[in-house]
């Protein structure tokens, strides 16, 4: 299966079976937060920024 | 039965929630808080980005790590009459820290020694009444995020001066509280309608306990004190599905610190092998009725 590469550091970032569209994932490489914007085709982003009012 | 979760993205917890959905038959419409746009003027017939009229709705689940998408999203979709969990009512007050103090105290539930000012000077005079140490916290925020334990006064005039020059309007109202001498933890409890259904101790080392900054879970067996002033404090700020987090003084005596509206969970069930997530879907499903 192809990984899809992190924007942040071009590693390749393992996809779980159970991936859901909009799921958070962590790159192995360098930490950085991403989001699967989309499942097919496959396609990651940076998570967006922690904002002042984000919780819980 | 036609549900919709609201969210900004998936997280663990969202996705025991769908699973928890799957469970029970449900396949919930999932609905991004970056894609809402409300016409006031029209109602609930307006098409959710679903593609579905609001109003098709029996419940909207909401959420959202963005507490204010939720909150507004929560009284629009509440004065169109439909249901939300939790309503705006109780996620108005819970998001905001005074309103959450003045709930509890309107309720006689016991608390830290609370005190708010709104200016240097005043802020000052409460900080010395509250007594060292202190803790100032935002009124509006959360993961232990900008929480300051305020030691002598020095460190206060720098705090106070440093939220008066960098903080946005929202920091200038200074919300103090004692600082509470706790046993290197604090516990958090998750009320579901009218239930405790279970609860964790967070440990740490560190005066700030919440798991986003490294405290452990483990196992809180629920005793009937922390029962009563659970399901005391969820009814103070309007009932639902709530995470209330209590610090034991040097006493022994439970405090209502802080409750939450969209409460984390990825660590709590597995120390307290309780299924929070089915647990909450069906109080989101069913209500009350279903689990006296």
């Amino acid at each position: 299966m192809t990984h899809p590469t992190c924007p942040a550091c071009e590693a390749d970032v393992p996809i779980p079976d159970d991936a859901m569209e909009n799921e958070l994932l962590a790159c192995p490489d360098c930490g950085g937060e991403l989001e699967i914007i989309s499942l097919n085709p496959l396609e990651l982003d940076f998570a967006p920024e922690v904002e002042e009012d984000w919780g819980e | 039965m036609r549900v919709a979760l609201l969210i900004t993205h998936i997280r663990a917890e969202e996705k025991r929630l769908i699973e928890a959905f799957h469970a029970q038959g449900i396949s919930p419409d999932i609905i991004l808080d970056r894609d809402l746009h409300f016409n006031i003027n029209s109602g609930g017939e307006q098409l959710a980005p679903s593609r579905i009229a609001w109003q098709e709705y029996d419940v909207v689940f909401e959420r959202c790590v963005s507490t204010s998408r939720g909150l507004y999203t929560l009284a629009i979709l509440n004065r169109w009459g439909i249901r939300t969990v939790n309503s705006y009512q109780t996620a108005a007050i819970c998001a905001d820290k005074l309103q959450t103090s003045l709930a509890l105290a309107d309720a006689d539930i016991p608390q830290p020694r609370t005190h708010v000012a709104f200016a240097p000077d005043s802020a000052m005079q409460a900080i010395d009444d509250v007594q060292y140490p202190a803790v100032l916290k935002p009124v509006t925020g959360s993961w232990g995020r900008l929480l300051a334990r305020v030691n002598d006064r020095d460190s206060a005039e720098a705090i106070i001066e440093h939220r008066q020059t960098l903080g946005s309007y929202n920091h200038h109202t200074y919300y103090v509280q004692e600082y509470v001498n706790k046993p290197q933890r604090d516990i958090r409890a998750f009320v579901v309608g009218n239930r405790t259904i279970c609860a964790i101790y967070r440990s740490s080392p560190h005066w700030i306990t919440n798991t986003a900054k490294g405290g452990q879970a483990s196992n809180c067996p629920i005793t009937t004190e922390i029962d009563e002033i659970c399901i005391r404090a969820a009814q103070a700020v309007g009932g639902g599905i709530l995470a209330i987090d209590l610090l034991e003084d040097e006493n022994g005596n439970l405090l209502v610190n802080e409750i939450n509206h969209t409460m984390e969970f990825r660590n709590s069930s597995t120390p307290t092998g309780v299924d929070i997530a089915a647990e909450v879907v069906r109080y989101t499903l069913f209500g009350e009725e279903v689990l006296a």
